[in-house]
Parts: structure tokens; sequence; C-alpha cells
């Protein structure tokens, strides 16, 4: 007996569009405790645009781009010796929304030295510079999304905002995904320090249990028995809908 | 009860700040220390298309230039096709074009060039087709979130006024904080696009 049946294509999934943002979690434009913001706000709200393959798509990098020391920040600016401080590895994965680990994705760092001090030239703090430490380091995610980096556990230091306002110790971490639409630049704080939570730029994040993802637990199982602690601290981007449709030859 | 969805939330943003060109243009921030670096050369010598400059300021609300602003700009090559591996065009892209830029401005004057050529118009949604454009994100201090726009181009009128995303600003006007105008300059292309962060003529930002 024949099963009759429409003569249709059948439903298959592709990847579609990334999930909607969730405005909620991340800071919003204009947070007067963090006077700067105040100027440099957009006052109109944002428009939200259906995505095309503009933002579908994005900048793959592949090793050539990057040199042997870029990660270790501990040797990639040691001169006649290694930098002063605590040492430490940061490590974990970045993965989006659904927990799928991303690979070969772009994560750079950069950071103040032990005493606070970053190596740039508009940074007057009078702690000294390290001369053995740059405080920038690169690398690219493996098959499974995970990242790390050696380095020195960066010093709080003082900041213009209120007269004795001081950044909680940090590190910047700028993510990329596959599409241009995941690009991220967020801080990792670290267990315990009390600076988090009097810190006018972690509070431009109105949702608490948001702030507690950017601070990185110590991690003994990663550390380096006699040499290094390990922090851990996952990233996350957004994730991607798949998009069902019928299975069509190109063109009908 | 119901089961838990389990999704993972995003990574909340944080300021770029000051300093973000240590990690990113360390060279800007007064040293070196990476072999590569990368710059704001979107295309090498064998990309073909017009060559063109994009330039101009990130404004504040003051009226005062952001002279400690990033951009990255991310656009298709002159035959309309991503350096991207879901780009699905039967068309190619040439080895040197990156698609990609990053770009900082210089801390006295505030101004910022992407050094590139100009992208051929693009797929939209549905089979409409887009305008040639250039995607861009913008990070400083005081920035607590990347701010996505687009660029596009003066001498497109027809295929602007036909353009989806240009149509979809609902005040006419403000479609014009998105075009960059042309001009020519000791035989440069340059197409000027000012950004405005604040004010009458804030620029439309996306939230993509
Ligand atoms: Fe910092």
């Amino acid at each position: 007996m024949t099963i009759e049946r429409p003569n249709r294509p059948a439903m298959v999934r592709k990847p579609g569009e990334y999930f909607q943002r969730d405005r909620d979690i991340h800071p919003p434009a204009f947070t007067p405790g963090y006077k700067t913001s105040v100027t440099r706000s957009p006052q109109k709200a944002l428009l939200s645009l259906e995505q095309s393959l503009s933002e579908m798509t994005g900048p793959v990098f592949n090793h050539n781009a990057l040199g042997e020391l870029d990660h270790d920040m501990i040797l990639n600016y040691a001169k006649d010796g290694e930098p002063i401080g605590q040492r430490i590895i940061v490590h974990g994965r970045v993965m989006d929304e659904s927990g799928k680990g991303i690979p070969h994705t772009l994560v750079e760092a950069w950071q103040a030295n032990a005493g606070g001090r970053y190596r740039h030239k508009k940074d007057t703090y009078l702690a000294p510079i390290d001369p053995n430490f740059g405080g920038c380091g690169r690398c690219l995610t493996d098959e499974d999304g995970y990242y790390f980096f050696r380095t020195i556990k960066p010093g709080p230091y003082p900041w213009r905002n209120y007269i004795n306002s001081w950044r909680p110790a940090h590190i910047h971490l700028s993510i990329f995904g596959p599409s241009f639409s995941q690009r991220l630049i967020t801080q990792m704080y670290f267990e315990g320090d009390p600076l988090i939570d009097i810190c006018p730029i972690v509070k431009t994040i109105p949702d608490e249990d948001a702030i507690k993802r950017l601070i990185a637990p110590m991690d003994l199982n990663a550390s380096v028995p006699l040499d290094c602690r390990a922090y851990k601290f996952d990233i996350v981007l957004r994730g991607r809908r798949s998009t069902l449709f019928e299975n069509r030859l190109e063109g009908n | 009860m119901v089961q838990p969805l389990n999704y993972f939330k995003e990574t909340p943003s944080q300021t770029a700040g000051p300093y973000v060109h240590i990690g990113l243009a360390p060279a800007y921030a007064g040293f070196d220390i990476f072999e590569n670096n990368f710059s704001n050369v979107v295309a090498g010598p064998n990309t073909k298309g017009e060559r063109i400059k994009v330039k101009g300021r990130v404004i504040d609300g003051t009226g005062a230039p952001v002279r400690d602003v990033m951009l990255e700009s991310w656009q298709a090559n002159s035959e309309g096709k991503y350096n991207h591996p879901e780009d699905s065009q039967d068309k190619a892209v040439e080895d040197d074009f990156l698609g990609w830029g990053r770009i900082c401005s210089d801390f006295e004057s505030g101004v910022y060039t992407i050094d590139t050529i100009k992208p051929g118009s693009v797929p939209g949604r549905n089979g409409a087709i887009q305008a040639p454009h250039i995607s861009l994100w913008i990070v400083a201090r005081g920035i607590n979130i990347g701010l996505q726009t687009r660029v596009y181009f003066s001498d497109e009128a027809s295929a602007n006024a036909k353009d989806p995303v240009l149509n979809f600003v609902e005040q006419a006007d403000r479609r014009k904080t998105l075009i960059a105008e042309r001009s020519e300059e000791n035989g440069e292309v340059i197409y000027t696009f000012d950004i405005h962060l604040q004010g009458e003529q804030e620029t439309v930002f996306f939230d993509v």
C-alpha cells in the first residue's frame, strides 16, 4: 500500500541569526556614577536590526597572526629578568549562550602591573613601570574553546572619578567569536577584592548576578604547585538560532 | 515546576577604558611587543577596487572630539563578498583582503582614518540588496558597551535610496548621519564620516 504524502521537501535546520542581546545584563550607555559616560552616551534609542550577512560574518584570525609568547605576559616583555608580582594563570572557556565552545577565536588581554601602573604614555600614576612587564597578551582558543594566559596579578590603581576612587584589580579582555555582532570587551575581577562592590565602573552593570559573572574564583586545581596560582574565567558570547527551512534545491 | 531552560547568559560588557591601546594597539600606547600588529589597513595591494580613506572624528556631547577612541571596521570586498566561510556567494576574495581593520584616533586631533577599498553591494535579508557599506564598532573610556553603526557612501545615492537598513530609519533626516561625504584631496579619495555620540546630530546606532 502506498502512503499518500504531499510533495514537499523535508524541513532541515541551519544556523541562523544570533540570539537577541539581553540588554538588561549589560550596562546602559548613560551611567552618571561613572562620570565619563555622561557626555559619551547616546541618548536616542538604538535601532534594532534584523541581522544580515553583514552582522553574521566577522574577521577570522589564524595562528600566523600570533607570536609564540603572545599569551605569556610573564615572558613576552621580559628584558633582564621576569616581572615582579604574584604569578598567575588565567584560564577558561569561551562559549556561546547554548554552552557550545567557540573554537579558534581571538582573545586579547591587557592590564596594569603588580603595582597598578600601565605601560601607556597617558598613565602618570606614581607606581613605577616594571621594566620586564608589557601588560598585554593574546591567544586563540583551542578546538573546544579553551584559552589560557600566564601573567602577574595586577594591582588596584587610583583614577579620576571621585577624589578617592580606586579600580579593583582587573584584566581587560577582548573577544571576537565568528560574527561581528558578538564582539565584546569586558573586565575580569578577582575573588575577594573589597574594591569590587564600590567601583563605579562595576556598578554600571544593573544586575547583581551579571556582576558576579565577572569575578574569577581562584582555581587551585589549575595551579602549578610551587610556581603559579590560577583563576578561572569563562566567557559567554551570544548564542545562535537554528533556522528551520524546507530543503529546496538552489534556484527553486 | 518546569525543566530549566539552561541557557548561559552573555558575559556583561565593561568599558574598554583609557588604556585600550595597550592590549589592542600597543604601538599607540608607546611600545613595541608583538611581531604582528593589527592595523587600519583593511586591504593589501592585491585587492581590487577603488582605494579610499574613511576619515572623521567621534564627537562627544560637548562638541569635543573623543581623542582616545578605538574603532573596528568590517566590510565586503569590491565584489560584495565577505572574507568569511559563511559567505557562500560564488565570488573570490583576494588573499590580502582582510575586510577588518582596527583604528585608533590621533591623540591630538581625534581624527581616525580607515585605509581600505570601497566595498560592493552585499546581499540583504530575503533577497534584498544592501547598498555598499562598512560596519563600525566603537569603544572608548566612558562607552560602557561597544556602539555599532554603518558607513554608507554619498556617491551611491540610488543604491542608498533602496537600502533596507537606511530605509528602516524612520526619520529621513537621521539617515544622513550614516552617509559619508566623498571628496578628493591630493589625488586621494576621502570619505568624511563624523560620529556624534549625542545631540541633535546624534549618529544612528544599531542593536544588531
Ligand atoms: Fe584598567
